[in-house]
């Protein structure tokens, strides 16, 4: 394509991405560095049904004065993303001089709440990405193998739970794994303890949303990898079938390799898609134990607070996260496209 | 064909409704709590006539009614809030004085509905609130106790309950990880004495020893809980005082009235149901509780004729003659006029008179509930001590104060 045709077949593209995706970054960024102005504090009488008391408030006309002259708040630099909320550098420079032993400082770590989400996010990413890209590949090649009348429904039936919203999807296994509901009563039967509680206890809620995140997400990997097969080439597997090669082998050395750019492809998607993991927090309202960078942010700026600054560096920090975790596979895609240029 | 008379004299009522008139010409719309007295003020709202009253009554109204009230024309023309969330309000300054509207339109008010700040009327308030404790005067028959006055005596009540084996977890609390848990917190820290700020200042002073006696009643109460207790909100304890699982809670007045009578309720929870005042802890004067007010406001950022029938509507919304309705009347403990208290206010009334405190009004008191919320799961958990949860806590929220400009 010619430069001049690419950019005008670009430019509309560009200009979208521009506004809706370069834009708004540039904004959280700035919003990230400045905090809103020291408040102006008064003291007033203050009035209503249980009689009067002398109260705080903010001095409404002098903080608005302050806000008219600088508008964006006050410039603080990287002060948020150092604070404790989030990076929390001196917490944790005087946890390492404090602390005698790794284990020591690992579990003092675990007690900030930025390390804290990222253990769950990191443990969270990990296990789901290649449990739901090995779930859904299974099930690629079971609904492969199936009769052509059966495929149709069969297919429908495996894309539920990504038709299903992860709120409510997450919801209704919330019900369900309470120590009343019909999984949490049936697992305590089995491990013979009335007290056995999936949501009270850290390890196995985090166990829950693995599993529901590998149970929502293997239908996206299973779309992929369907598709893929059906552009299998048949003499390649007529070929290894001619050799002896089992089911297994044909799997191993045909299909496989025939499927791994859409691996490659899946795990990108996923990897930042479990990154952000958000709704199965909410949905199984597991706060106590588990929380993910995109949690925090809605903590930050939900309720009764609102710190737009410190939800911003967070959502800085989240994109840092997900460009850290996809720079391996895109150097990757990257040689790969240079190798065959 | 009995039905002919009756639907005769309810079609006179709503004549009759009608003709009591609310006339409003510019657009009004309400965002609030969901539970049943605010229903009961938004339906009355919504009776109006001449332009379109809209409701958006939810549980996540905290979260959406400061957004909606900050642009210009603000979304929501009111908010309906509690002495804790109009803070957040009047530190954004999105709701506007009131006295010129309650001059014009405001006959019949009473001046302790009237909420003034410095002077000026920020909210009206129409009805009380505090947690008092809930009980089954059945099961505390059963095992020949007292209904309890403390919450030492709830923890002896709780132990007789499960020795007897009437029940494996006795209590109940809404102590779901973040603003449940905070507010169970508030409550029994107010009750051991503790102070949430150095006087005249934002320095936080929750990490002392009313702060860990506070945790340590807690954790003993929790013991006594369903295992999930850090994910059941009010909705979900009442769910297992409902379904006959839990005899002593620590409640909401506001949705106390309402815990019978829900359908499914079995007969023995029904009768058995009892209000209590609110409880006291570790020999303390005062109940380990909060006075809570809910009221109504007038966002700042909308034209005048709109501002004027938002409060006609709200007006209407909470004029005296709701409380002709038996059900509207046990819905709270109203503080509109001709309110004649109910059986179901008992724990609210014995609540103010025992010298309950309200529920702090600072600007950052919002950022140390938020604090509370986030950090006290370790400790309830058994992750961490009393003193290290109260010492993350304090760090927490000299973060948060700090961005906000309360603290240097």
């Amino acid at each position: 394509m010619k430069h001049r045709t690419f950019f005008w077949f670009f430019l509309p593209t560009g200009l979208a991405m521009l506004l809706f995706i370069a834009a708004p970054i540039v904004s959280v960024v700035l919003q990230s560095v400045h905090t809103p102005h020291e408040a102006v504090l008064i003291e007033v009488e203050n009035c209503g049904p249980f009689g009067c008391t002398t109260e705080t408030i903010i001095d409404q006309e002098a903080t608005a004065e302050i806000r008219a002259e600088r508008p964006l708040g006050r410039f603080v630099g990287w002060d948020i993303y150092l604070d404790r909320g989030h990076l929390a550098v001196a917490e944790v420079g005087a946890l390492w001089s404090e602390t005698d032993s790794i284990s020591a400082f690992v579990s003092g770590l675990g007690n900030l709440p930025f390390y804290r989400a990222m253990a769950f996010t990191l443990t969270y990413t990990f296990a789901c990405t290649p449990l739901l890209i090995a779930l859904g590949l299974v099930i690629a090649l079971a609904v492969n193998a199936l009769n052509r009348r059966l495929k149709g429904l069969v297919i429908f039936f495996s894309l539920l739970p990504m038709i299903v919203t992860p709120l409510v999807g997450s919801l209704i296994l919330f019900w369900m794994v309470d120590s009343r509901g019909i999984i949490g009563n049936f697992l305590q039967w089995l491990a013979n303890d009335p007290d056995l509680s999936l949501k009270a206890s850290t390890p196995l809620t985090w166990v829950m949303l693995i599993v529901y995140g590998v149970w929502h997400s293997a239908p996206f990997a299973f779309v992929v990898f369907y598709a893929g097969l059906q552009t299998l080439p048949k003499d390649q597997i007529e070929a290894a079938q001619i050799d002896g090669a089992s089911r297994w082998d044909q799997v191993r050395f045909v299909v496989i390799p025939h499927l791994m750019p859409l691996v490659t492809f899946v795990a990108l998607i996923q990897l930042m898609d479990n990154f952000r993991m958000f709704e199965p927090i909410v949905g199984f309202n597991a706060a106590a134990h588990a929380t993910s960078l995109s949690w925090i942010i809605f903590n930050d700026l939900g309720g009764e607070t609102r710190q737009l600054s410190a939800a911003a560096a967070t959502s800085v920090i989240t994109i840092v996260g997900v460009a850290i975790l996809l720079s391996p596979v895109l150097v990757r895609t990257w040689r790969d496209f240079r190798s065959k240029t | 064909m009995k039905l002919g008379p009756i639907l005769l004299a309810a079609g006179f009522a709503a004549t009759a409704q009608g003709a009591a008139a609310c006339e409003i010409t510019a657009r009004v719309s309400i965002i609030g709590n969901e539970f049943p007295a605010i229903q009961t003020v938004g339906a009355g709202a919504q009776a109006c006539t001449g332009a379109e009253v809209r409701t958006n009554l939810t549980a996540d109204h905290q979260q959406i009614n400061l957004p909606g009230m900050q642009g210009n024309p603000a979304e929501y023309t009111s908010a309906v809030i509690a002495n804790s969330s109009i803070v957040a309000l009047m530190n954004a300054d999105v709701i506007r004085p009131l006295d010129d509207l309650v001059e014009k339109h405001g006959a019949g008010l009473l001046r302790n509905q009237l909420i003034t700040i410095d002077g000026q009327v920020m909210a009206v308030a129409f009805m009380a609130n505090a947690q008092h404790l809930v009980y089954r005067a059945d099961v505390l028959e059963h095992v020949g106790l007292e209904p309890p006055s403390s919450y030492e005596e709830m923890l002896e009540a709780a132990e007789a309950i499960r020795s007897a084996g009437i029940m494996d977890h006795p209590i109940g609390g809404a102590y779901a990880a973040g603003w449940n848990l905070a507010q169970e917190f508030v409550n029994m820290h107010l009750g051991f004495g503790g102070q949430f700020f150095v006087p005249g200042s934002a320095e936080p002073s929750v990490n002392s020893e009313a702060g860990v006696n506070a945790l340590e009643m807690m954790k003993a109460l929790s013991e006594y809980m369903n295992p999930d207790f850090l994910t059941h909100d009010s909705n979900a304890t009442n769910a297992e005082f409902r379904a006959g699982n839990v005899a002593l809670m620590n409640m909401w007045g506001s949705r106390a009235a309402t815990l019978p009578t829900a359908e499914g309720v079995p007969p023995e929870v029904a009768a058995g149901f009892a209000i209590g005042g609110p409880l006291t802890v570790g020999g303390g004067d005062i109940p380990a509780s909060t006075l809570w007010w809910d009221g109504w406001t007038v966002a700042k950022n909308i034209p005048d004729a709109e501002a004027e029938s938002t409060f006609i509507a709200l007006m209407h919304g909470i004029r005296p003659e709701i409380l002709d309705d038996q059900e509207v009347a046990t819905q709270a403990v109203w503080l509109i006029e001709g309110y004649e208290p109910t059986p179901a206010a008992e724990g609210v009334f014995d609540a103010a008179q025992a010298g309950t405190a309200p529920y702090p009004m600072l600007p950052y008191m919002g950022l140390m509930h938020t604090a509370l919320g986030a950090e006290l799961d370790d400790f309830m958990q058994g992750r961490e001590s009393a003193e290290q949860a109260l010492a993350d806590v304090e760090a927490a929220y000299r973060a948060a104060a700090r961005e906000a400009g309360y603290l240097q």
